[in-house]
């Protein structure tokens, strides 16, 4: 059978320049950057040229980068780094209610165990913040405002730009989660002007447990792991030196090819959802019509549950994802739809697809000839006939 | 949990459900071809239970043999996962199959029968899947008050444990089966004991009482 992955905003494969360009770390260049001893010299030598490589592609300076093992590691360092290096400057983070887990559990922790206060911005139907709540909600107190650069259910964009500007003007500090970004958007640092940025390798076809947290240079952080001088002392542990040549590796061609994948991908997204929410009724878009990740369609159907859907297209070989709540551990249903303000009914029945490099016309003419056929199965095996005006829609 | 509970943990293509469960949720049995037809359909009584806040919703019509007091025909709707439309579909063989069964002893299956027929489930998906035997129990006091068997009408003898906030034991019943397992969680979710704390005791006695008829012993 064949399978259609259509699962990117989880993870992507290991694109093969990747695979090629970390082989020589695993027997040859297998050193410690630490040791100092040719073999040692050789794996130091590969990482300044990795962290070239990425302050290139972010316009930053090499010491601006630092090197940790996951998306989450990276926002739990942003935050948490800067919480414990600024509490006795003040104990208020702003952060918005569509963030991943790694922003909201951090953020909750402190909030929690050491007494900080967190304001959780609302979002509008489309899942993006208001610039005047956001500067209405900065104090005195204020040190860090984390916002998403894009979000990974809904694909929604947010105005980073315009809220660096305002965390600039305060002069509080601001961290965006990329993750989902750094593929196709802008990330050149002084552009976007952001103070940190967290993006992992997992969704930019390098290898799983690869991130990396850009701060500049005068962000007061304090470490969350400690022991040994790796990374500018911010992050210890030997440096998993094959993973970060396989991320710099990733960027820089992901960068490379950014404008014209992004274009190919949004002509596809477009042309799935609109068939979709043609072919099916009572479908309804999450997040921004426009304003929206390239390789983003997420969509709900009313009377229909997530993970039955979900299971359905596994069948046909279409790998998807669902907010629903059947999936999740906490038995509640997706908290980014359900900040966007839609009821509880929407969010059960919620897919997402998202797309990438190796996704075809083909798939998706398939998807939108298989789909229509699964919701229907579904939706005369169901007692609920919800209609849109009921659920306020 | 005991043996047979276990989940069918992958193997079966990576899925958490065991091939009977997936028999059951892409094939289900005892389905209307169309919405038209569970219309139509002329049932001795119907029963729902949840709503579609919650995620899940079961609805089943029963059929039912007067003289002999055993199901007919029994069909069913689901909205809900994978888990809560197998399970049901499983219900509606149980109480069909064999002749039909007795009405007495459909009003006593348990989430636990009909998990077990299934080959079991992943654990965080029992208790709010496995709704279909109260969906039942509906249907079948529905047809005691279509037939004037009123005496026989179940009210599953509801008793107040906690006397300052009348949380009864069906209260906790509910709530062992989204989950609960232990006081505390239990006093989370309903505040149970906070201001009756001579209800304490009783509530441990049943959470045990409740764990044990649902999920079976340790």
């Amino acid at each position: 059978m064949q399978r259609i992955y259509l699962d990117h905003a989880a993870t992507t494969y290991t694109r093969p320049e990747v695979k090629k360009a970390i082989m020589p770390f695993f027997e040859e260049n297998f050193g410690n950057p630490g040791s100092f001893h040719s073999i040692g010299l050789e794996a130091k030598k590969a990482l300044l040229e990795a962290r070239k490589k990425i302050a290139s592609i972010l316009n930053c300076e090499p010491e601006e980068i630092i090197f940790t093992g996951s998306g989450t590691e990276s926002c739990n360092l942003a935050i948490k780094g800067v919480a414990f290096a600024l509490r006795k400057k003040g104990k208020h983070i702003i952060t918005q209610k569509t963030e991943h887990h790694a922003v909201l559990h951090p953020c909750e922790w402190l909030e929690k165990e050491f007494g900080f206060e967190i304001t959780y911005l609302d979002v509008d139907r489309f899942g993006i913040v208001d610039l005047r709540q956001l500067e209405n909600a900065i104090r005195k107190d204020t040190i860090l405002i984390s916002i998403m650069y894009a979000n990974n259910e809904i694909g929604t964009i947010q105005p980073i730009k315009k809220i660096a500007a305002i965390a600039k003007k305060h002069k509080v500090l601001f961290h965006t989660d990329a993750c989902q970004a750094a593929g196709l958007e802008e990330i050149d640092v002084k552009k976007l002007g952001v103070d940190l940025m967290t993006i992992n390798g997992s969704k930019i076809y390098a290898l799983k447990g690869t991130g990396l947290l850009f701060a500049k240079k005068s962000t007061p952080l304090m470490p969350l792991i400690h022991g040994g001088s790796q990374e500018f002392g911010k992050r210890a542990g030997t440096e998993n030196v094959a993973g970060i040549v396989g991320l710099a590796t990733a960027l820089e061609l992901a960068q490379k090819e950014r404008f014209k994948e992004a274009k190919r991908l949004s002509a596809l997204r477009d042309y799935l959802i609109k068939n979709l929410l043609k072919k099916i009724p009572k479908s309804i878009l999450q997040g921004h019509s426009k304003k929206r990740l390239p390789n983003n369609a997420a969509i709900s159907f009313l009377d229909v549950e997530g993970e039955a859907i979900l299971l359905y297209l596994d069948r046909e070989g279409i790998c998807a994802s669902t907010g629903s709540a059947c999936t999740s551990s906490s038995l509640e249903p997706s908290h980014v739809i359900l900040a966007t303000g839609m009821p509880y009914e929407i969010a059960h029945g919620n897919i997402r697809f998202s797309l990438g490099k190796k996704t075809t016309k083909k798939e998706i003419d398939f998807v939108i000839k298989k789909l229509p056929k699964i919701i229907e199965k579904l939706r005369k095996l169901s007692p609920v006939e919800l209609s849109k005006k009921e659920v306020g829609l | 949990m005991k043996q047979g509970f276990k989940p069918d943990v992958i193997g079966n293509e990576g899925w958490f459900y065991s091939e009977k469960v997936k028999d059951h949720f892409f094939n289900p049995r005892n389905i209307f071809k169309s919405k038209a037809e569970a219309k139509k359909y002329k049932a001795d009584g119907i029963g729902t239970i949840g709503s579609p806040i919650c995620g899940d919703v079961m609805k089943l019509w029963i059929k039912v043999d007067k003289k002999t007091d055993r199901i007919k025909e029994c069909k069913f709707q689901t909205f809900g996962c994978a888990s809560a439309i197998a399970s049901t579909s499983m219900l509606t063989v149980m109480a069909t199959e064999k002749g039909g069964m007795k009405l007495d002893k459909a009003l006593k299956l348990t989430p636990k029968d009909i998990m077990e027929r299934l080959g079991g489930l992943p654990e965080r998906k029992v208790h709010c899947s496995v709704l279909g035997d109260k969906a039942l129990r509906e249907a079948i006091n529905d047809y005691f008050r279509k037939t004037r068997q009123f005496e026989r009408i179940s009210g599953e003898g509801t008793k107040i444990i906690d006397k300052a906030l009348k949380i009864t034991n069906k209260d906790i019943e509910e709530a062992v089966l989204e989950g609960a397992k232990t006081f505390e969680e239990i006093q989370k979710m309903t505040k149970i004991g906070i201001q009756d704390k001579n209800c304490i005791p009783e509530t441990k006695r049943l959470i045990k009482y409740y764990r044990e008829k649902h999920f079976g012993k340790n």
